[in-house]
């Protein structure tokens, strides 16, 4: 099965992501991650979905949320892209020497330590989800506490954009 | 002006004459400004899902949104199986339902049900306004969206202070982003599409509710007669291609023709319009038309390649994309003749008729939907429940005319036919309207016959009583050796005296000899009428395609004596 990066525009109004999240359950299509903000038209939300799912299924997707009457504009994101995912990991640190190691591994992956108390550490990365698992396995030894992700928010690179991307296809 | 009357006069704007409804408490602002209201009549109904049947009926039959109203909390549930019937059967529908105070929302108030999560999935859109300064342009939007592009149903959920709150009157059309159907087909498709009808040498039309949807009969007779295509209608398009016609290969699918399901599985060429390849019409998919390429011309992507295939798809308008194939066609003034494509068909057609034994002592189902073909004028509207009585409806009546015929396909709703004649009465009052229901159906909103006596609608119940809910006795006979679970209904009631404590006539006929009359009888009654035909109790319908089969595996009677 491929993963499948989908962007959304839709009107930021009340209930827009159950529509979303409930045509996805209701047709059996399997939500990876979801994501959701509003852009730099307050009438308008950005949503980007990761999906699980062959071309047939990620045809039907792409209709069946076209058909919604609040989503304004569906495209798939692929090839030139950028994405982008952030975490929050808890990490136990209970002496200085763990605490260094922890901040080690954090500085090589240019992620920043944004609290720290007698027993933990906890990191905020940015990347894609292959940097986030990795870092995640770099930390996992000295236990995980807690991990927040948001899934993924992409765009595509350049010029192009979702709400010109007829144009440019 | 309130908001309640700004309901009432937006729904002037938009034309309605007619609707539905029921009253409650979280409505009551609204039936106080249809108090002396003189432009809009309203039906009020038994139960609300007979006001969301009745509006459906009404739709079909009229073409335009039929309209239905009922209170918050049950009000609104009751509506459900009315809202998810014209769902599956693309039917414009406009359900305004009351809410409880804005400020109550949420808190489990007194008859409080979240309607607008609940029919979600159940709506093409739904709306549950909070600031009455858009009260004006939801009903505009609702309107709008419900009969345009594929028609649906579209729930506005309408809290009791919005009803109350004072507003300026202002209608205009507003144009929604979002939304904005294709209907004109692409000309290069059209094109693709005309050649491959040209070079077919075995094309089959198959024909949906689409083409009644969007008035496209006219067109799809022209070009089947211009090409020499066989028709064949799925459940939901009957009325639209004449069945009389030579080229007609009647209903495909399930309980279709035995030539329908041939034709389709020998097929080179496909021409699918406004279909959606639904799984009681293809059968198993694999052996559904396997040598065909397939054209299909739909107003909705989304179903273009939802199920099988497609060669050359074409999203646009039914109408007017096989206007456009037409004027194509023609300028290649290319002439289709008799092939032995259609000697084939035609000798399928002869060797297989819709047939049924009409032996015995008892009345068949059949032939009670045969005498009201014979007695009643081509213009008749027929309304179905659903089950055997449905089936043998749709394949013995001869239908000739689109918007003649009200079924819940999609859904399959026992209960939809009483009320939904009722609608369809209100929609054609001209027209002679039959029910055709079996003794389990017409039980599940049988108290409507009150409402078809209270506003003199003589519509006419065949009731084809078998003591069964037939069509899973029918499975269980077939699949499940016999055994009976909870089908019989040895007790039914006395349904002419139903009849009768509701104002209506009725009469039970028993022998073949007197069907026809009875019908007659009802026919040119003033009164709603109930004919409880006691009729042979284990009768099939046939031709039937086994689920799970493909269409090739179509089998009949014969085909079970034989095996």
């Amino acid at each position: 099965m491929d993963l499948h990066i989908i962007g959304l525009l839709v009107e930021n109004k009340p209930g827009v992501l159950n529509r979303v999240s409930g045509l996805f359950s209701r047709r059996g299509f399997n939500i990876e991650s979801i994501s959701v903000g509003v852009t730099e038209n307050p009438d308008i939300s950005r949503m980007t979905i990761t999906l699980e799912g062959d071309e047939k299924v990620l045809e039907q997707v792409i209709k069946q949320l076209n058909k919604q009457i609040d989503v304004i504009k569906v495209t798939e994101l692929k090839e030139d892209y950028v994405e982008r995912e952030l975490a929050l990991i808890k990490v136990n640190a209970s002496n200085p020497d763990e605490r260094s190691e922890v901040m080690q591994v954090a500085d090589v992956f240019r992620a920043n330590i944004i609290d720290v108390s007698k027993k933990t550490v906890t990191i905020e990365v940015t990347g894609d989800q292959e940097k986030i698992d990795a870092i995640i396995d770099m930390v996992k030894k000295h236990g995980i506490k807690e991990l927040a992700q948001t899934g993924v928010v992409a765009m595509n690179r350049g010029k192009k954009s979702i709400k010109k991307g007829e144009e440019n296809e | 002006m309130k908001g309640a009357e700004a309901v009432i006069e937006s729904l002037k704007k938009e034309g309605v004459e007619k609707i539905f409804g029921y009253p409650g408490g979280a409505v009551i602002n609204l039936y106080d400004a249809l108090y002396e209201e003189q432009e809009i009549d309203h039906i009020l109904t038994r139960h609300e899902q007979g006001a969301a049947h009745a509006a459906d009926g009404y739709a079909r039959v009229t073409g335009n949104p039929g309209v239905c109203v009922a209170t918050s909390g049950p009000g609104a549930t009751n509506l459900v199986t009315g809202i998810a019937t014209a769902q599956m059967d693309s039917v414009p529908l406009v359900a305004i339902t009351g809410q409880v105070p804005t400020d109550m929302i949420g808190n489990d108030a007194f008859q409080e049900a979240d309607i607008t999560g609940i029919s979600m999935p159940i709506t093409k859109h739904n709306y549950l306004i909070k600031d009455p300064s858009k009260l004006t342009k939801v009903m505009r939007k609702a309107f709008k969206i419900a009969g345009n592009g594929r028609e649906g149903p579209v729930l506005i959920d309408l809290p009791k202070d919005i009803q109350n709150a004072e507003i300026n009157f202002e209608y205009k059309d507003v144009d929604i982003r979002s939304y904005q159907p294709t209907k004109k087909g692409h000309p290069l498709q059209i094109k693709k599409a005309s050649k491959a009808i040209m070079e077919a040498e075995r094309p089959v039309l198959y024909v949906g509710g689409g083409v009644i949807a969007s008035n496209a009969s006219k067109e799809v007779r022209k070009l089947a007669e211009l090409t020499m295509t066989p028709v064949t209608t799925t459940l939901m398009a009957k009325g639209s291609f004449d069945e009389n016609h030579p080229l007609s290969l009647d209903m495909l699918g399930m309980h279709g023709t035995k030539s329908a399901n041939y034709a389709i599985t020998e097929s080179d060429l496909i021409i699918a319009v406004g279909a959606r390849f639904d799984d009681r019409v293809t059968g198993e998919i694999e052996g559904f038309a396997p040598n065909a390429k397939v054209i299909h011309i739909d107003i909705d992507p989304a179903e273009i390649g939802k199920n099988v295939e497609t060669h050359i798809p074409i999203v646009g308008d039914a109408k007017k994309v096989l206007k456009k194939l037409i004027d194509r066609i023609k300028e290649q003034q290319v002439n289709k003749e008799e092939t032995e494509w259609h000697n084939k068909i035609e000798r399928w057609k002869k060797e297989y008729p819709l047939s049924y034994d009409n032996k015995g002592s008892r009345i068949k189902p059949q032939f009670v939907v045969e005498k009201i073909d014979e007695t009643t004028p081509d213009d008749t509207i027929i309304a179905t429940e659903v089950g055997q009585c449905q089936m043998w409806a749709a394949q013995f009546y001869d239908f000739k005319r689109p918007r003649t015929w009200v079924s819940s396909g999609g859904l399959g709703t026992m209960g939809y036919g009483l009320p939904a004649s009722i609608g369809a009465q209100v929609g054609k009052p001209e027209k002679t309207v039959w029910d055709i229901a079996g003794d389990g159906s017409i039980q599940m909103n049988i108290q409507e016959i009150a409402t078809a006596t209270k506003y003199d609608l003589p519509i006419n119940i065949a009731v084809l009583n078998n003591n069964y809910l037939g069509m899973v006795r029918q499975w269980q006979e077939l699949f499940f050796d016999k055994r009976y679970s909870q089908t019989n209904l040895p007790q039914n009631p006395d349904f002419v005296k139903i009849a009768e404590g509701f104002g209506a006539e009725g009469k039970i006929v028993e022998k073949q000899s007197e069907v026809k009359e009875a019908i007659e009888e009802a026919n040119s009654s003033s009164k709603p009428y109930i004919i409880d035909f006691r009729v042979e109790k284990e009768e099939n319908v046939m031709p039937m395609v086994p689920a799970g089969a493909s269409l090739s595996e179509v089998i009949d009677s014969e085909d079970l004596r034989g095996g």
